[in-house]
């Protein structure tokens, strides 16, 4: 039994399983902070952006001024953004049989893995994550066809040229591997070939292995896996949560007596505290209205946008803040806000039981209604004209390198009366923000990551006893800025497997027993 | 052999108050728990004493599932839980759970406050029997204890209709209740994986009929009103409040759109906003067309569909008013019925099925003088229409949830007696089909497979043995100590299941001796039986040790005179009794001609 790594991002995993000869995939992730070594796409003309002088080596050799653009003191591409793909030389993909999804964030490299490898097999995920999923690649998609790009830069990727550039570009494994956007055609493509299923729904494999979604509690329909023979059984948990926020509960019980747990998606902010980012976050947005300027907040279009609604949904009457205008600005923003609400049997008990009154379960229902909050699929059209300031704006992408976010802070960064409060927890801030440098907008992180910690993650596991733990080898020590915390690490016996981007491990199994079947009127000649 | 036993209380060769039991692997369940429609006395509900003579509601069932909510499933739930006495799991999935209380406290204002009936539930009944239901999601197995397991599967018919797989081991039971293999313009069609239940509890209500497509039914209802309306004439539809309601709207509210009419549309009460509700947030229960389009149009906010005014039923000109009851037998579907049965000109188009007693049922039998309460008689004028549009597989659908589920055997419930004969007939042709009446019980033996873990060692040793690979088609004989421990079941090899159980091996050999006349000394004797073995066995390995013996394979052979006679020899065989078949026999077999002995018992 073998398992392949095929990401080194433990929030974005994508590792293949080769269990009771079948070979499953689990999870897919994209890992997309690749995109921050690219020159922001404007929406519209940015003089800023297309002055732009262009990148020469000191001792004028290497002349990649086409491809590379200094900006505020750092080099990046000029071109449409890529992304680090998960490994496809470790194994061959096509003989891959199924892919089992856990939340909707680490599916976002499905159509590079089903589409153009030969894949033939089947992806299982569950109704929320399919119906989200695919809006955050449309919203993707969407983001870059809206802004195309003729040029598509290469040269700079040559081993012996990037060796003698600037960091972070330097620095930057695997650039061949990087590859553009799919297309939506490729999406929907990929998407057929999800097949649905529900928690606790046992699905055989080939009558060899049966694999089985769990709630994790971290978003819609997000799940755990255990896959499972008579006699062996992995856990695959990924980002989970335990707080209360919108989501079922995490079913932690069924994780018990497995013989290997695949820990991944823990959180990326063990230090933060996600309720009092929230308070902080609240406070920050207040306080920036009342002195007259703009909030901007940069966000994926589903997640924690939910629960940040349903915050200032109570938050806006006490602070006084009922006329200042909510915009939330994306291509699938309406799609996004109405599709959650018809996931009843995904939501946790409150939710669930204002569903049968009927009501919605979310407020920001309410929202619309009162037209608190209004959304757009874009900055252009009705948005243009219906835009009051002092305002609130939601919108994408938190790379700060595409999407209508790039607009606002084109438009707002000059005013120190602004702020840009960051709430998604997978990019650097100061990195997201550098090519936007310098900045008089004020900047607030409040980083709300409401996966497992490493406290949480520890109980966890004394509950469930896996007989070993395979995980991330970034968890097997303290982050690097904060060596001495070694409470910000996985410490077990015995000590967990660590594994990184194009490991194979050998699992370790002890199988003893196989069953057969044996029909009941022969089984009482045995005893004759 | 094992049993499976299934006694229906209500539904059987019967329409209405569906509730059924089931014994599986010594589970008890109870599927649904409805009320009679057709009945005010105490036949209105399942007669649950078949169980309490015995003892109590609690102990006797493991779990109650609810198909779905028509009061003709779940109407008796309050009745059973709270005034017998059930405590227990009660599961049914969401939409349901979030509809059945209206219906029931619908009911229960309808008996108790309109009809003044006493020794009613009430309505913190209805909240306390809430308080008991687990949601079901489709597709999810519910483990309800250590053994049972139930699974939910999409049914049609109504918003959140579900068929249950029900589990025990290898013995399984699927119950449909109520469902429709074609999908309507409001809901999916019904759809099961090949689980090969051992028995397939299935609804017949249209066993005989194989209804026309669709498409025509609703071509035919929209000329029907629209000719009505057409002449100045009302049409009234009786039709419950969640269900085939929202499809005829749908219905309607297109057709008045495309031929742009202007007659009025009513929907009697104020249930419909709130039904309308339920169909957006339980949109995923809907069909493909609907789920797909519906944040640019939710196909469940209606135009031209306003709410009805008790008064508007006296308003001149043409309209159509949805009301309810569905079976005329209460309400304001009754009402209107009543103001509108003298004038020709009106129509009433029932769209469902009616149950015997109800005025739905009298009318559509074609009876034009009705005896009302208090001895008045109703003339019956206006037009009566029955358009078949209750979502219920007809034959031809049951056949299909047939090769679905690839059934052992079948029972129908849920179906008037002669008609669900004629599909038994037809069925029986390729398996049992059974049809018990109400209390009384059919039994179908199954042939459960029973589990065993085999040691992995034993297995490699095993298959060593046979060759390189397994043929699946052959049944291979094995050895192997049978080992039972906690309800499991565990085969291992002889030396683990002593070490385990912490026996000392104890060797067992059968010995034998054969006398000869010979008159050669002891190992010239010994010699003379070596030579002749190695002459007849070709191909076996015969040793003669230093020590006296000779070995053939493991039978040991020793050879000793006796002290009266020294021409008479005695040959000592000895062998373990695993070597008890093959060699043993072939030895004997070639010895017994030569030295003329009768060997006896081998």
């Amino acid at each position: 039994m073998k398992l392949y790594c095929l990401s080194g991002h433990p929030t974005l995993p994508c590792n293949v399983l080769k269990f009771k000869s079948t070979t499953i995939m689990l999870d897919c992730g994209l890992d997309t902070t690749s995109v921050l070594n690219f020159l922001p796409l404007p929406l519209v003309h940015s003089p800023r952006l297309s002055k732009l002088t262009g990148w020469t080596s000191k001792d004028g050799t290497v002349n990649l001024e086409k491809e590379l653009k200094e900006c505020a003191g750092r080099v990046f591409v000029d071109s449409q953004p890529e992304f680090c793909l998960p490994e496809r030389e470790l194994l061959d993909l096509s003989t891959i049989d199924v892919i089992l999804i856990s939340n909707y964030h680490c599916m976002m490299a499905l159509p590079y893995i089903t589409e153009h490898t030969g894949f033939t097999g089947t992806v299982y995920a569950t109704e929320p994550t399919l119906q989200i999923g695919r809006l955050l690649m449309e919203e993707l998609v969407n983001f870059m066809e809206r802004v195309p790009k003729a040029q598509s830069a290469t040269c700079w990727k040559n081993k012996d040229l990037q060796r003698v550039l600037p960091g972070p570009l330097k620095e930057a494994v695997d650039v061949w591997t990087w590859k553009r956007c799919y297309s939506m055609h490729e999406v929907n493509s990929a998407l057929s070939k999800v097949q649905l299923v529900g928690y606790s729904q046992k699905v055989e494999l080939f009558g060899a292995v049966q694999v089985s979604p769990l709630s994790s509690g971290y978003s819609l329909g997000s799940s755990n896996w255990i896959i499972q023979s008579h006699h062996e059984k992995v856990s695959y948990v990924s980002g989970s949560s335990l707080l209360t926020t919108h989501p079922q509960p995490m079913d932690q019980s069924s994780l018990k007596n497995s013989d290997v747990l695949i820990l991944t998606g823990l959180t990326q902010m063990p230090t933060a505290n996600p309720d009092g980012m929230l308070g902080e976050f609240c406070s920050n947005l207040a306080m920036t209205i009342r002195a007259g300027g703009n909030v901007l907040v940069p966000c994926y279009s589903s997640g924690v946008i939910y629960d940040l609604l349903e915050c200032l949904y109570q938050f806006i009457e006490s602070a006084n803040l009922g006329t200042t205008p909510f915009y939330f600005i994306s291509p699938v923003a309406n799609s996004s806000l109405e599709f959650s609400q018809i996931f009843a049997e995904w939501l946790c008990h409150n939710k669930q039981t204002k569903v049968y009154l009927p009501e919605p379960p979310f407020p920001h229902a309410e929202l619309i209604q009162t037209n608190k909050l209004k959304h757009y699929p874009s900055i252009h059209g009705d948005f243009s004209s219906e835009f009051r300031q002092p305002c609130v704006v939601f919108t994408g992408h938190p790379s700060l390198r595409f999407g209508d976010v790039v607009h606002f802070m084109e438009l707002w960064g000059k005013s120190s009366l602004n702020t840009v409060i960051f709430t998604e927890p997978d990019f650097s801030y100061l990195d997201a923000l550098a090519p936007y440098q310098p900045l008089a907008m004020k900047c607030v992180y409040c980083p709300i990551d409401t996966r497992l910690n490493f406290h949480q993650v520890s109980k966890l596991l004394k509950e469930v006893q896996p007989l070993h733990v395979v995980c991330p080898e970034q968890y097997t020590q303290p982050p690097l800025s904060q060596s001495h915390r070694s409470d910000l690490m996985l410490e077990l016996t015995p000590p967990p497997m660590p594994y990184r981007r194009c490991s194979v491990l050998n699992l370790p199994f002890r199988r003893r027993y196989d069953v057969l079947l044996t029909p009941i009127s022969e089984s009482s000649s045995w005893f004759m | 052999m094992p049993e499976i036993k299934v006694t229906p209380l209500g539904a059987g060769q019967d329409v209405g108050r569906s509730c059924i039991l089931v014994s599986i692997g010594g589970k008890n369940i109870m599927l649904d728990c409805g009320m009679h429609m057709g009945y005010n006395d105490d036949r209105r509900f399942p007669d649950f004493s078949y169980v309490t003579q015995n003892g109590r509601l609690t102990d006797f069932l493991d779990c109650v599932i609810i198909s779905h909510f028509h009061l003709d499933h779940c109407g008796a739930l309050p009745y059973m839980s709270e005034m017998v006495g059930y405590d227990g799991p009660i599961y049914m999935t969401h939409p349901t759970k979030a509809i059945c209380p209206i219906l029931l406290e619908d009911f229960r204002k309808i008996t108790v406050d309109k009809k003044g009936e006493t020794n009613f539930f009430t309505s913190q009944m209805i909240k306390d029997c809430m308080k008991k239901v687990v949601p079901l999601n489709l597709h999810q197995t519910v483990q309800v204890d250590d053994e049972l397991e139930i699974k939910a599967y999409y049914a049609g018919h109504v918003l959140g209709a579900a068929m249950v797989q029900i589990k025990v081991g290898s013995e399984s039971v699927v119950y449909t209740g109520d469902y429709n293999m074609t999908p309507d313009r409001h809901l999916g069609a019904a759809w099961i994986d090949k689980c090969r239940p051992d028995i397939l509890i299935s609804e017949s209500t249209y066993a005989t009929t194989i209804r026309d497509s669709k498409r025509c039914r609703e071509r035919d209802f929209l000329k029907k009103v629209h000719e009505s309306i057409e002449r100045g004439g009302k049409v009234l539809i009786p039709v419950f409040a969640l269900g085939r309601a929202q499809e005829l709207c749908i219905l309607l509210e297109t057709f008045w759109e495309r031929m742009n009419l202007k007659a009025p549309i009513y929907f009697s009460t104020g249930l419909t906003e709130k039904a309308n509700h339920y169909y957006k947030l339980f949109i995923t229960w809907t069909n493909q067309k609907i789920r797909k389009t519906f944040v640019q149009r939710n196909m469940f906010e209606f135009k031209h569909i306003k709410a009805f005014d008790r008064s508007y039923a006296d308003n001149p000109g043409p309209m159509v008013v949805f009301a309810t009851p569905g079976m005329l037998h209460a309400g304001q579907s009754l009402q209107i019925f009543k103001k509108w049965a003298g004038n020709e000109k009106n129509m009433v188009i029932m769209p469902g099925y009616c149950v015997q007693g109800t005025i739905g049922h009298k009318i559509l039998n074609g009876q034009r003088k009705l005896e009302m309460e208090g001895r008045a008689t109703l003339d019956v004028k206006l037009q009566v229409e029955y358009m078949s549009f209750s979502a219920h597989a007809d034959a031809k659908g049951i056949m299909q949830l047939i090769r679905m589920a690839e059934p052992r055997n079948m029972l129908l419930v849920h179906g008037e007696a002669a008609k669900m004969e004629f599909l038994k007939g037809k069925i029986e042709q390729e398996f049992n089909c059974y049809m018990p009446a109400n209390g009384e019980t059919a039994m179908v033996t199954t042939n459960p497979s029973v589990p065993v873990d085999m040691s992995l060692n034993l297995l490699k040793r095993e298959m060593a043995l046979g060759g390189p690979l397994p043929d699946p088609k052959k049944p291979r004989t094995m050895h192997g100590t049978l080992i039972m421990k906690e309800n499991s079941l565990k085969l291992v090899s002889s030396e683990q299941a002593l070490k385990e159980l912490g026996l000392n091996e104890h060797q067992l050999r059968f010995t034998c001796r054969v006398q000869l006349q010979d008159p050669h000394s002891d190992p010239d004797t010994l010699h003379r039986v070596y030579t002749h073995l190695k002459s007849v066995l070709k191909g076996y390995t015969i040793q003669h040790l230093p020590d006296g013996t000779v070995m053939v394979e493991s039978i040991v052979i020793k050879v000793s005179s006796s002290a009266e006679d020294v021409n008479a020899k005695v040959l000592l065989l000895s062998w373990s009794y695993q070597v008890q078949q093959s060699p043993t026999y072939l030895f004997f077999r070639r010895f017994r001609p030569r030295f003329g002995i009768f060997f006896g018992n081998v």
